[in-house]
């Protein structure tokens, strides 16, 4: 057993991290706001990188990566606030052409989701639908779309789907759907620990920053013990997150249900308190549009929900402690 | 990354549950609670079964008689004698964990081979002598002094907090012997024999009404100079040496303990009736638990990485201060969620009604201890934003 990133696995996550810092700068994914969260060149660039086609073999333009690797590449990427459907996208690379190219951008979500709204409206070409019988692609323009003007995460603009949902074609067996939710649930998780990790960097950097009453309000224990939690929260989900990618490629070492469970739930909830704690270590700044740290909750609040929330993974994790009992 | 357990693991892991399956139905009972000489009798004899059957000391180098197991080893070792039931390392603890390790960095070769093979057998029970009345979570403060007499320095003061000091033959004892110095340079580090003469005992009686640790009155008690370990007044770094030999295997037994007790609640929650359906059919509940067991399972993942990084470069990961603070919260929010599923039948500290509440009970209270002992949460989380985060000092 040896738990720690191989040499390969550290240098696909700098790797990423260092197309991000290039590409996706935050005045770059601020920008993006105004372009409904995805531009066609940037998003082909994250294609080039693999972002859609790590797992894929290497004879179909992919690198051979598993799903241990695809979720490092996913916590660098949340870490970046990268916008747009890029789970859905890679979730979509085997099963629809030019999703892996960056040609097709493909959102999706659960048929008994009772939200009716579709992510990134103006930008997908394809929507992937799921249930207990398989994967459907249906087009967007059958969904009816209206316009939501005002969505929670700017970076997340939204559309209300008022057509009845077709039944779609269909793509994927209920196997592969089932597999489906894990692999995004697992995804989504990856993203979601990347923002944590990001609203503690940017808690630490302003409270070492800011003085107040003649010294750096970090020096203040009611100030760090909020940050510790941050660190520890995010340390904590980081090793479910690592440990769901590892057993999604290697299904021996555990329960993937259970592994992919202890992840959405951890992560989710380190993205949501650490995206609320950044917001109250920023005090007034934080309230304002101009600091970055609503953009990290924005998003977190977007993606919690996605594949399952913190509550539907935790009580499918009750029902897995009940078949084990 | 890789979870997988190699064949040699899986070997090591088979031959120690074949082991733990002949020994321990051979155990004589366990005493009671505050039956000290029986108690030291029965943890030194457990010590003495692991010694002879190789699997004393799993994490003290060959050079001293220990194992030399590679921390995967140890892992499987915690969980495999935990998940067995095995005896604890109880009155052990300081000679195994903390006083040996620290001889075998800082002590002379004369110290080392007087003592480390002693503690090996469990022929020889170590307690310490750290914490004081005023100097708890400062530690440095301290104030026993120890006063240069020709050979020998003579001590007066009090310590607390010190774990089987009943029944222990040495103590490790950080004492002043310097108070014109800032605190952490006059501080020196001893072994003191618990017979000497001009030492008290008072056991303390905890809020679960145990008994383990007591206060110890040192009134001009004396032990040779030859009794120090390293040079005068560079105790605190002697000390402090101990912390670097923790790689990440502190809370294994734990986090064992608290996925049967997550597994004991959820049996608990289905026996518990509460408006004509079972506690566990409340699907806010089976959030809760199944919320915790998600922390739990992250967790153990977190404790692998840390082991896997601690093999890798030597020191764990994020380090252990992120583990202490989650796993103590953690187990007492366990607790908690189980004192309401019981309601009025956690009256009983003592199995009633076919509930098992005992543990329950028992557990609640016990864990009050988890987020101040060896550093309090409040501490552990300025560790975590000063060494960790960088954050500055307030002092």
């Amino acid at each position: 057993m040896d738990f720690e990133l191989s040499d390969d696995q550290v240098a696909l996550s700098e790797g990423v991290r260092s197309f991000c810092e290039g590409r996706f700068p935050i005045e770059t994914v601020r920008e993006l706001e105004g372009r409904g969260g995805v531009d066609r060149a940037l998003w082909r660039e994250l294609a080039d990188l693999g972002v859609f086609s790590l797992r894929l073999p290497e004879a179909d333009g992919g690198a051979g990566l598993g799903w241990a690797d695809t979720v490092l590449a996913f916590v660098e990427l949340g870490r970046a606030l990268v916008p747009g459907p890029l789970v859905w996208t890679h979730l979509a690379a085997e099963v629809l052409p030019g999703a892996a190219a960056g040609d097709a951008v493909v959102a999706g979500f659960e048929r008994d989701d009772p939200a009716g709204l579709l992510e990134h409206p103006d930008a997908v070409d394809a929507v992937l639908v799921v249930d207990e019988r398989g994967i459907w692609q249906v087009e967007p323009a059958a969904l009816g779309l209206r316009h939501v003007g005002t969505a929670l995460d700017p970076l997340t603009p939204i559309a209300h789907i008022t057509e009845p949902l077709p039944r779609g074609d269909q793509v994927g067996d209920g196997d592969a759907a089932a597999a489906l939710r894990l692999q995004g649930a697992a995804l989504t998780a990856a993203y979601l620990l990347g923002l944590s990790e990001t609203a503690t960097e940017l808690a630490v950097a302003y409270a070492r920053e800011r003085v107040q009453f003649d010294r750096p309000i970090g020096a203040f224990q009611a100030l760090k013990h909020i940050m510790a939690d941050m660190f520890t929260r995010t340390e904590v989900a980081r090793g479910a997150v690592y440990a769901a990618g590892v057993t999604l490629d290697d299904p021996a070492v555990g329960s993937v249900p259970r592994a992919v469970a202890a992840a959405k739930v951890t992560a989710g909830e380190a993205a949501l308190d650490n995206g609320k704690a950044c917001v109250q270590v920023h005090g007034g700044m934080g309230y304002t549009w101009e600091v970055d740290a609503h953009l990290v909750l924005k998003r977190a609040y977007a993606l919690e929900p996605q594949l399952g929330s913190g509550e539907v993974w935790a009580e499918v994790m009750a029902d897995l402690l009940d078949a084990a009992g | 990354m890789d979870l997988r357990y190699t064949d040699a693991e899986e070997q090591f892991r088979k031959e120690l549950r074949e082991w733990l399956g002949d020994v321990l139905p051979t155990l004589p009972p366990k005493p009671g609670p505050h039956d000290w000489p029986a108690r030291r009798e029965w943890d030194t004899g457990w010590q003495r079964m692991l010694f002879d059957a190789g699997y004393a000391g799993i994490n003290w180098p060959t050079e001293y008689g220990g194992r030399g197991a590679t921390l995967t080893e140890q892992l499987i070792y915690l969980e495999e004698t935990t998940r067995a039931g095995a005896p604890y390392i109880g009155v052990n603890f300081v000679g195994m964990l903390h006083a040996g390790p620290t001889l075998m960095y800082e002590a002379s070769d004369e110290q080392k081979a007087a003592h480390l093979p002693a503690i090996l057998k469990g022929e020889e029970v170590w307690c310490q002598g750290f914490s004081e009345p005023n100097a708890g979570s400062d530690l440095a403060s301290l104030q026993c002094k120890a006063v240069r007499d020709g050979d020998e320095y003579v001590i007066t003061g009090q310590k607390i907090w010190t774990s089987f000091a009943q029944v222990a033959d040495w103590c490790e004892l950080l004492v002043r012997t310097d108070p014109d110095v800032s605190k952490h340079k006059g501080i020196t580090w001893l072994m003191f024999p618990m017979d000497t003469p001009g030492i008290e005992i008072r056991e303390i009686t905890t809020i679960v009404g145990s008994s383990e640790f007591s206060e110890v009155f040192f009134d001009e008690a004396r032990v040779p100079v030859a009794n120090r370990v390293g040079a005068e007044n560079d105790g605190w770094r002697i000390a402090m040496v101990t912390f670097g030999f923790e790689r990440g295997t502190g809370f294994i037994s734990d986090l064992v303990e608290t996925d049967r007790l997550l597994t004991e609640l959820v049996a608990l929650a289905k026996k518990v009736t509460r408006r004509s359906a079972t506690a566990w059919d409340d699907v806010a509940l089976r959030r809760e638990v199944g919320r915790l067991q998600a922390e739990m399972d992250a967790l153990w993942a977190m404790t692998k990485r840390n082991l896997a990084q601690a093999a890798r470069h030597g020191v764990p990961g994020p380090g252990g201060s992120v583990v202490k603070v989650y796993y103590s919260e953690l187990y007492q929010r366990i607790t908690d969620v189980a004192m309401r599923v019981l309601g009025r039948a956690g009256l009983a500290r003592e199995d009633v009604g076919g509930l098992a509440q005992g543990t329950f009970v028992e557990e609640r209270l016990r864990s009050t201890s988890f987020t101040i002992a060896a550093g309090t949460s409040q501490i552990q989380r300025n560790i975590i934003a000063e060494r960790i985060l960088g954050l500055p000092k307030d002092r």
